[in-house]
This record gives structure tokens, C-alpha cells and sequence, in this order.
């Protein structure tokens, strides 16, 4: 099997401080990966030079796309890279104001990505964007109301649903649970499992909270200081930690 | 004769303003910056089209203003008295006689021939303003022919009233790709735009843009396949010329609720009635 994303010697620089520094890994299709590390640690850094949102001062980012076989991300046209983000990458925000348009419904913002790539159906869309609202949990009767309206917990499953919508091959989440309580959390972790199983999807999921990771990601990076000090499958890693800074990451989780 | 240069502008920004024209004619669509002058009226009272008027007059064109559909409002006569004073060319309210017309929110119910051009003055010249605050952004969304946004307005539209609700300025879609604002005109008046024999010039002063259509272009109105583009008129006739299929004003005409549908176009509606009487 092919890796659906081959990232090598991704590097990037704040003028003298580093962002990160020389990371390589592979994605394989299907597979979640978990990116951890404190806060600074560079992990929004990579996963935005990833996504396209930052461009990596070096490295390479082949990522093998449904229309046009391998290709790498670093080296398309804006107008194309645009394009494969709009149909076959996601990228979910920890803050749902920032991946939502919050004047415009949430039958709007799900169906946006579908207009984007040139539906022009209006019930067919409004269809899509219900069924879509079902599997994330949104009751069908809300579809016309702004997320300005909607709780927090149900902003960030309107924001996945309006990113999976296209049927993505890769999803970036940061902090996809950030900022929500326990209960919702749990929810949120549920319906992704769920979603990245039934879809087989692929995705890469930043964040600091280690109960995330153990529940969604299949393998994990540990990163400090710019770099990746640890990997390996995520039992393996959060259960028998070998790098210091893992073991202290491991120790400081709260046993409730 | 007046002490003005011809129509008012100097050569040089004539030129300026025709090297604009010129790029906006090869590129339908496209909004063409260019280096917009104070004028003796205030923004939002047509400079952009006045600025447009002035570069491509010559003293043998036949000037017709229209405001509204009328050329007898402030707006009409204003801007003929000063084409008059600083041109001195002859004007008209007739559409088929007047070879240039500038127009604010309407086109003529006569239909344009070969070798007219018509001005059309604009406010806000960007479809995208109110969905995408950003110029930087908005430009790179032309540039990439990024226009699902645009769709996303008339889908909420759909959604909160049942009908596409936008009745003025509709987006519309040109050959060359570009999505353009066709200015305030009613969206009655966009199927006019498409295949027009005219040269359609648009022009924003405040805004500092310039776009335009050369003649038989397409001109397509943005809509969905289960909604298609409706472009609706008042349902009624006029009480004065009695046409069915004009644009209409709704006309008070006393406290007891009483009131009238006329023409917009009065050029139309008074060629209509003389022929009729």
C-alpha cells in the first residue's frame, strides 16, 4: 500500500527561532495520526505548513490526491492547491469561528464547499446538507439557523460536517475538542471515530490532550522544541514512554 | 462656447481614462483601477460614470442622461446641463437618436443598436464586497474563478425566503469567467446586458474602477437549476402608455392609498403614448 502523504525534512523558521525543525513521516490511507507536545512545541506549525496554510522554509509534502496521483503540495499552483483543498483535504479549527462563516446558516456553510466545486442544484445541496446535519448530530429543523445561535459543542461538529461534506481523503484537526467539556468532548471523539472509520478517512489530529490521541490516533509524534522526539504506535508510546519529556508528559495527566 | 476643455477633463486624464477603457473592453469583466478624479459632485452622484462620459465624448455625439429610468430627475439633468455647458454637444431624451447614453440603475426599454455606447454608473463595483470584506482576497477570488461564495448568498436567499431575494445588482457572469456587479440596475434589466449590440461601459469613481462589456458578449445571471433566474417586473400596466411588459414605478398619489404603476423608462413610456394619441 501506498502512504497517502510522504512528508520529509519539513522545516520552518521564525527568523532565528524554529518553528520545526527536519520532520519526516509517513501517512498511510485510513491511518490517524496524533501530533503532542506542550504548547510551543511547533506542532501548529507543522500541521500548518502541511495543510498549506504556511509554506515550509524546506522539505517536501507528496500527497498522493484522487485526480492527480502523487504530486507535491509544496510545488502546485495556488489555483490548484486550492482546488485539492476545496475537494480532497479538510482542515478543522480548534476555534469554530475561524473555519465557519457565522453570518451565513448552517445549511449554507455546509453546502459551501459544494457550490465551490460547481453544484448548482439548490435541493439537491440543501439534501446533502441535511443528511450531513443527521450524522453530526444537528437536528434537521436547525438547518436555517446562523452558528452564531448554536452552541459551542455544535459549531465544531457543524464545522466538520461542512468539511467532509466533499468526502476529503486527508483531514487536519487542531485541538479538534479544545475549549469543550468533558461530556461534549466525549461526544465529539465518538461521532470522529465513527466518521474516520465509516469514511476511511485519514487524518492528522493536533493536540495536547493524550486521552484524545489514545481514543483517535493510531500512531503518535511527540514534538519539543521544534523537533520530534518520539514515535510509534500510540499504546506503545503513551504506555512505555522512552524519551524524558514523554515520561513527564505521560506523569502529568490528572488520574480522575 | 465655455472656457472649459472639452467635457470638462483635461487630455491627459482623458487619456488615462480611455487606456482603462481600452484594457476593460479586452478583458469583459474585469475591474480595471484607474486614477479617479475629484469632479464637481459629490461620490455617489455618478462620477465615475461622468468621468467615463467625458472620455469618450466627441462633439458629434448625442448625449442622453437617464436617473432612475428618467430624464427628468436631479441626477438626468444635472449631468446633461454640465455636458452641455463644458461639451456643448447636442442632447436627447430619445434612446434611438443619442448615440452616447449614461445611465444610473436602469437600462432602456429601447432596445440599444449597433454603435451606441452606453455608461453606466456604479457605487460599488465588487459582487463580492458584502461576502468577502477583503480586496486582497476578493481579487484573488477573480483571479482563481472562485465564485462558490457567490452562490452561498443566493442559496441563503433561497433558504430564508423561498425565491432568490436579490433584486438589484443580481451577479451576473460573463464569457471571459469573471463575475461581475451589473450595477443597481433592477435584475428585469440583466437579460438586456447579454448579446447587447452596445458598447456597455461601467464606471466606479469612488471605487477608482472601470469595467466594461464590448458588444455582443454574454452575459449570463448567476441562479440555480431548480431556481432559475426570474426576472421579474411589477404585475401591471403602466396608466399612462398602458404597456404590459415595461419596468414600473409604483407612484403615490394621495394619503387615501391611492397610487399608479408608470413606466420607469418616461423616454419609452412618452414615445409610446404620442404614437398611441
Amino acid at each position: 500500500m501506498n502512504p497517502i502523504l510522504e512528508v520529509s525534512g519539513i522545516t520552518r523558521r521564525y527568523g532565528d527561532r524554529i518553528g520545526c525543525a527536519d520532520i519526516s513521516f509517513d501517512l498511510y490511507p485510513g491511518e490517524v495520526m496524533g501530533i503532542v507536545g506542550e504548547s510551543g512545541s511547533g506542532k501548529s506549525t507543522l500541521l500548518n505548513c502541511l495543510a498549506g496554510e504556511l509554506i515550509p522554509d524546506a522539505g517536501r509534502i507528496l500527497f498522493d490526491s484522487r485526480a492527480e496521483g502523487v504530486c507535491d503540495l509544496l510545488d502546485l499552483s495556488e489555483m490548484q492547491r486550492r482546488v485539492l483543498s476545496r475537494i480532497e483535504l479538510a482542515f478543522v479549527h480548534q476555534n469554530p469561528r475561524d473555519g465557519l462563516r457565522m453570518g451565513v446558516s448552517a445549511g449554507g456553510n455546509v453546502g459551501e464547499r459544494l457550490m465551490g466545486v460547481g453544484q448548482r442544484h439548490y435541493g439537491n445541496i440543501r439534501e446533502q446538507a441535511l443528511s450531513w446535519l443527521e450524522r453530526v448530530e444537528i437536528p434537521a429543523d436547525r438547518i436555517d439557523d446562523r452558528p452564531s445561535q448554536f452552541s459551542g459543542g455544535m459549531q465544531q461538529r457543524l464545522q466538520i460536517a461542512r468539511n467532509l461534506v466533499t468526502s476529503p481523503r486527508l483531514v487536519f484537526m487542531d485541538e479538534p475538542t479544545g475549549g469543550l467539556d468533558v461530556s461534549v468532548q466525549a461526544r465529539l471523539l465518538d461521532l470522529l471515530r465513527g466518521l474516520v472509520r465509516e469514511m476511511g478517512l485519514s487524518a492528522i489530529v493536533v493536540t495536547h490532550d493524550l486521552a484524545v490521541v489514545r481514543l483517535l490516533a493510531d500512531r503518535i509524534l511527540v514534538m519539543k522544541s521544534g523537533q520530534v522526539v518520539e514515535s510509534g504506535l500510540t499504546d506503545q508510546v503513551l504506555d512505555d514512554p522512552h524519551h524524558p519529556y514523554t515520561q513527564l508528559l505521560v506523569a502529568s495527566v490528572l488520574q480522575a | 462656447m465655455s472656457d472649459y476643455n472639452f467635457a470638462y477633463l483635461d487630455e491627459q486624464t482623458k487619456r488615462m481614462i480611455r487606456r482603462a477603457l481600452l484594457k476593460a473592453i479586452a478583458v469583459p469583466g474585469y475591474q480595471v483601477p484607474f486614477a479617479s478624479r475629484e469632479m464637481p459632485m459629490p461620490y455617489g452622484w455618478g462620477t465615475g460614470g461622468v468621468q467615463v462620459t467625458a472620455s469618450t465624448l466627441v462633439p458629434e455625439d448625442v448625449l442622453k442622461v437617464i436617473d432612475q429610468g428618467a430624464d427628468d430627475t436631479t441626477n438626468a439633468v444635472s449631468i446633461r446641463r454640465f455636458f452641455e455647458v463644458t461639451a456643448g454637444v447636442e442632447t436627447t431624451t430619445e434612446v434611438p437618436v443619442a448615440t452616447l447614453i449614461q445611465t444610473r440603475h436602469r437600462v432602456p426599454e429601447t432596445p440599444l443598436t449597433e454603435g451606441q455606447i452606453i455608461v453606466y454608473q456604479v457605487p460599488i463595483p465588487e459582487p463580492l464586497r458584502f461576502l468577502e470584506p477583503r480586496e486582497t482576497e476578493t481579487r484573488k477570488m477573480h483571479s482563481l474563478g472562485e465564485y462558490g461564495l457567490m452562490h452561498v448568498k443566493l442559496y441563503e436567499d433561497i433558504a430564508r425566503h423561498g425565491e432568490i431575494a436579490t433584486t438589484y445588482a443580481y451577479p451576473a457572469r460573463v464569457s471571459s469567467g469573471y463575475v461581475m456587479d451589473p450595477s443597481p440596475i433592477p435584475k428585469f434589466d440583466n437579460p438586456k446586458l447579454d448579446h447587447s449590440p452596445a458598447i456597455q461601459l461601467f464606471g466606479a469613481g469612488r471605487e477608482q474602477r472601470i469595467y466594461a462589456l464590448p458588444p455582443w458578449t454574454s452575459v449570463q445571471s448567476l441562479d440555480f437549476e431548480d431556481h432559475p433566474f426570474d426576472p421579474s417586473r411589477a404585475d401591471g400596466e403602466c396608466a399612462l402608455c398602458g404597456s404590459k411588459d415595461s419596468y414600473l414605478d409604483e407612484v403615490i398619489t394621495d394619503d387615501a392609498g391611492g397610487r399608479m404603476f408608470i413606466c420607469s423608462d418616461t423616454d419609452y413610456c412618452a414615445r409610446r403614448s404620442e404614437g398611441a394619441a
